[in-house]
């Protein structure tokens, strides 16, 4: 009972190593994992039993002989397709260590779930077969971990023993490798010639074999790498997931310590709102804990009664996170419809929700090649530099720094899929403080509407609350025409008209405007700009507001009221022009004859806002 | 260099996992098996929410079969814990008397369970529930995502889940789909039974051997836990020091003879015979895929 006692104890203590495995679908990397399992002894019989039931339907290893990798492949659709197409995981223990594998697909379209389980490793196996050496799969394996953060690098050449377990062929494909690797960021790369069918240098050495290898076994560097300064734990990052209230004498802020450690007595501050407080004390179910260090999961207790919510971050009163709305991110997008500029996406960043707008599209990297090349969009498996911009400013620092405050994932909004996971780095391209280039003037009046639309914050009452209570919508009418004053002129009696129905109506006068809203515009060059951008502003404004605003520009031309359109985004303007004669100024929804009738001229206009469904039928 | 042992990572962990899903959803359950993994799920959720009560009900889907231990073991422990119980049977099932013996492992399971399950998650509005399910248990689960996303007919598509990366889980879903969190994804059993051992939590005596009634049946030990048992021709109850690795539905869970009668026993037998729990489940061994395949229609 004693050895029984001593082996949960121990296991209970041991520490974790979590890893993943690439290679191709030839690598011979699902036959590894397979003794490793079954070498650990943690295949059970009957996992066994039915595997030799499959090996003879599917199996590709010889008669006789177990075929590990069928231990592996647990869906259906791929035990018929013979290849992995999802990220597995897998346990196994040795008296030194606990293991976590994630078994990631070699096959090209899968770049994704390498990500995935990239992810949360510690360390990646990279299998090379020892026949073919470092190829393009071997390049891009390597990319993906080194982009994920993965300090340590296993590299097994594999299939040793078909060549008779040559050294020369171990030390080449070693060289090839250290030349690649010299581009990528990972500090420590490791190699070891293996034969995972005849189990060499797998679990112990195998100096029959490779008399040549004198280091140690696959196994046993997984078992004594040591992965304990990967984690931050320099700056206190406590992003608060719920806030627990019992009771009246206690108010606790629930959450993981996801880098940095936290003590009662610490001086923190409060993102956003900024706020200092005292550490009272570190609450845990088994009671309170002098220190609390990545990754814990406790409770925090602070002196002073602060106001916090879930998604708030709590960090040392002089150690910030960078509070950033717009930052630059390395994407990996993992959805079927590109990522382009001005797509609108879900963040979820360190626990909580915000939205967020991709500015731009700065690059995209072969993975293969590791090369960039300019692109507009990224699509399923493609991995690029971004401009993220977000409603409310996250609580970042770059991802080679911290691995849980520099990680991002994109959710689409309507399917809640999520698209793309996105690693924060340092600006390089874009200087945040700086007016940003656009092409051309129209571009940049989109670009201003596009990012005032993703930042406008609406109240509680919906644009349907408004239209129950008020029969009708809010739209803007621009009169214009070449006589200023029966522009004027109609404009008014548009205003009466719609008042006198019990519609919310209101004519504002350009000169009104222009020594009211804009009479700070003093530049007499961009003067008439200013106060078009004024009164687009307004507008959309005041249509949002549910009200019919109406507003007169003589002689308006195209330009300015393709300025308007733009500015009333997303609602569209409804132009009305009075004309002399047969000549169009303006493309105008309604061409008035300004000799008619007042009355019938907005009878006609009436009409068409009817049939624009801004007012009802009934009223005309 | 401070680190944690990897029990107590995993302990983080699933407290992570609990508290995320809380923040996200708006009406979470928690699915309450009464084995011992939901012990273990309910003590980590009572972690997370220290001191205060869980935020969620706990519901036990009763397929009206289950060891009359387990429901005594499922009352006391629910009210010793203090845990607001929802239990749901399908009704129409039990009256027009489904049991295993005349509609087979495959149709009751169906019925009795995962139809009982879904109408239960349908009638409570419930966006997220809580499951004690680990990827080590069984081929299919080892790809089974923390957040596992759930259509509106509750299935679970394989080809259709969500990459999770980092511990960014993603429970959005749209009005009529849910998601299924399981916090103890990466236990292993030897985790679990350690995690009892030290945490000292309550679990069902039937995992502990005892001379029970039992009747040999294709291979395995099966109960004669109440008279509803149907006994083929020839067959005799007999007495035998037994006990069963997983709990579910008495005629269709098998007992494999022990005389484990601690914690520590038990380890040391799972250690030599080496027979994976999962074994004992009769609805396991319908067809290759079967587990893959109810999972797909809704079942835990």
């Amino acid at each position: 009972m004693n050895t029984i006692d001593t082996f949960l104890n121990e296991h209970e203590h041991k520490n974790l190593l979590r890893f993943i495995t690439c290679g191709s679908v030839d690598d011979g990397k699902s036959t590894l994992i397979g003794r490793l399992l079954y070498d650990s002894k943690l295949i059970y019989e009957d996992q066994l039993s039915s595997l030799q039931d499959a090996s003879a339907k599917n199996g590709t290893t010889g008669a006789g002989e177990i075929d590990y990798a069928l231990l592996l492949d647990g869906l259906k659709a791929e035990r018929e397709q013979g290849i992995t197409i999802d990220v597995a995981y897998r346990y196994f223990a040795t008296p030194q260590r606990k293991f976590i594998i994630a078994d990631t697909p070699g096959h090209e379209q899968y770049t994704r779930n390498m990500a995935t389980g990239a992810s949360t490793a510690n360390l990646a196996v990279i299998l090379i077969d020892a026949r073919y050496g470092v190829v393009t799969q071997t390049r891009r394996h390597a990319f993906i971990a080194s982009l994920l953060g993965i300090g340590h690098l296993l590299v097994a050449v594999n299939k040793m023993d078909i060549g008779g377990y040559q050294e020369e062929t171990f030390l080449q494909i070693r060289q090839a490798f250290q030349d690649f690797a010299r581009k990528l960021d990972i500090p420590d790369i490791r190699y070891v010639p293996i034969s995972a069918l005849k189990g060499t240098n797998v679990v112990t050495r195998t100096p029959q074999a490779t008399p040549w290898y004198e280091g140690p076994s696959l196994l046993e560097i997984l078992e004594t790498v040591d992965v304990s300064s990967d984690l931050n734990q320099r700056d206190l990052r406590f992003p608060v997931q719920v806030v627990l209230r019992p009771h009246l004498n206690f108010r606790g802020f629930a959450g993981s310590v996801v880098s940095g450690t936290v003590a009662p007595g610490d001086r923190i501050r409060v993102l956003p709102s900024n706020v200092t407080s005292t550490v009272a004390r570190v609450v845990t179910a088994e009671g309170d804990l002098p220190e609390a260090f990545a990754p814990q999961a406790v409770t925090v207790e602070l002196a002073d009664e602060v106001d916090i919510s879930s998604g708030d971050m709590i960090v040392h009163e002089n150690n910030r996170p960078q509070v950033k709305d717009r930052f630059e991110a390395v994407v990996i997008w993992m959805s079927e419809t590109p990522l382009k500029a001005g797509d609108r996406y879900l963040v979820r960043h360190a626990g909580r929700f915000v939205k967020a707008r991709i500015d731009a599209v700065l690059y995209a990297v072969d993975v293969n090649t590791m090369e960039q090349r300019q692109a507009e969009s990224l699509g399923l498996n493609g991995i690029g530099r971004v401009v993220v911009e977000t409603t409310q400013p996250l609580y970042l620092d770059a991802y080679a720094a911290n691995r849980a405050t520099g990680s991002l994932i994109l959710v689409d909004p309507l399917s809640n899929v999520t698209a793309g996971a996105a690693m924060v780095t340092d600006d390089v391209f874009v200087d945040t403080d700086a007016p940003r280039v656009v092409g051309d003037a129209a571009a940049l009046l989109r670009d201003h509407v596009d990012r005032r639309e993703f930042h406008w914050e609406t109240g509680l009452v919906s644009a349907k609350d408004r239209l129950l209570r008020n029969r009708h919508v809010g739209k803007t009418v621009l009169v214009t025409g070449a006589r200023a004053q029966a522009v004027q002129r109609f404009g008014k009696e548009l205003e009466l008209r719609l008042f006198k129905l019990n519609l919310n109506s209101y004519y504002l006068g350009y000169a009104s405007l222009a020594r009211g809203l804009a009479s700070d515009v003093r530049d007499i060059r961009s003067e008439h700009d200013a106060q078009v951008q004024r009164l687009g502003e307004l507008a959309r404004i005041l249509t949002d507001a549910g009200m019919i605003f109406i507003t007169a520009i003589p002689e308006a031309d195209a330009f300015t009221v393709e300025r308007l359109k733009v500015l009333n985004a997303p609602n569209e303007l409804l132009v009305v022009s009075l004309e002399r004669d047969a000549r169009r100024p303006v493309p105008a929804e309604a061409a008035l004859d300004e000799a008619a009738e007042i009355a019938q001229n907005v009878d006609v206009v009436l009409a068409l806002l009817a049939d624009h469904r801004v007012i009802p039928e009934y009223c005309i | 260099m401070k680190t944690l042992s990897q029990l107590k990572q995993l302990e983080a962990e699933s407290i992570h996992i609990f508290r995320d899903a809380v923040s996200q959803a708006q009406n979470p359950v928690l699915l309450y098996s009464i084995g011992k993994d939901s012990s273990v799920l309910v003590r980590l959720a009572q972690k997370a929410f220290y001191p205060g009560r869980l935020p969620f009900s706990v519901l036990h889907i009763d397929s009206t079969w289950k060891f009359r231990e387990m429901i005594a073991f499922r009352d006391r422990f629910c009210a010793e814990q203090g845990l607001d119980l929802i239990v749901h049977a399908n009704e129409e099932g039990r009256a027009k008397g489904v049991n295993p013996f005349d509609y087979g492992s495959r149709a009751y399971t169906d019925i009795m369970k995962t139809q009982a399950l879904l109408h239960a998650l349908k009638t409570g509005k419930f966006d997220l529930a809580f499951g004690g399910a680990r990827r080590d248990e069984e081929k299919s689960r080892a790809k089974e995502r923390v957040f596992s996303f759930r259509d509106r007919h509750q299935q679970w598509d394989p080809k259709n889940q969500r990459p999770e990366l980092w511990n960014l889980y993603n429970a959005r879903v749209n009005p009529g789909e849910s998601v299924r969190v399981f916090p103890l994804s990466n236990w292993t059993e030897t985790d679990i039974w350690q995690y009892i051992r030290v945490e000292n939590i309550p679990i069902v005596p039937l995992y502990f051997a005892a001379p029970r009634p039992v009747v040999a049946r294709d291979g395995q030990w099966i109960m004669v836990d109440d008279d509803r048992m149907r006994l083929e021709p020839g067959e005799r109850p007999q007495e035998r020091w037994v006990r069963f690795r997983t709990l579910g539905c008495y005629p269709l869970t098998g007992a494999v003879e022990s005389r484990a009668a601690t914690i520590e026993d038990i380890v040391a037998e799972t250690m030599q015979v080496r027979v994976s729990e999962r074994s004992t489940r009769v609805i396991d061994h319908d067809s290759d895929s079967s587990m893959e395949q109810k999972k797909r229609e809704g079942y835990f």
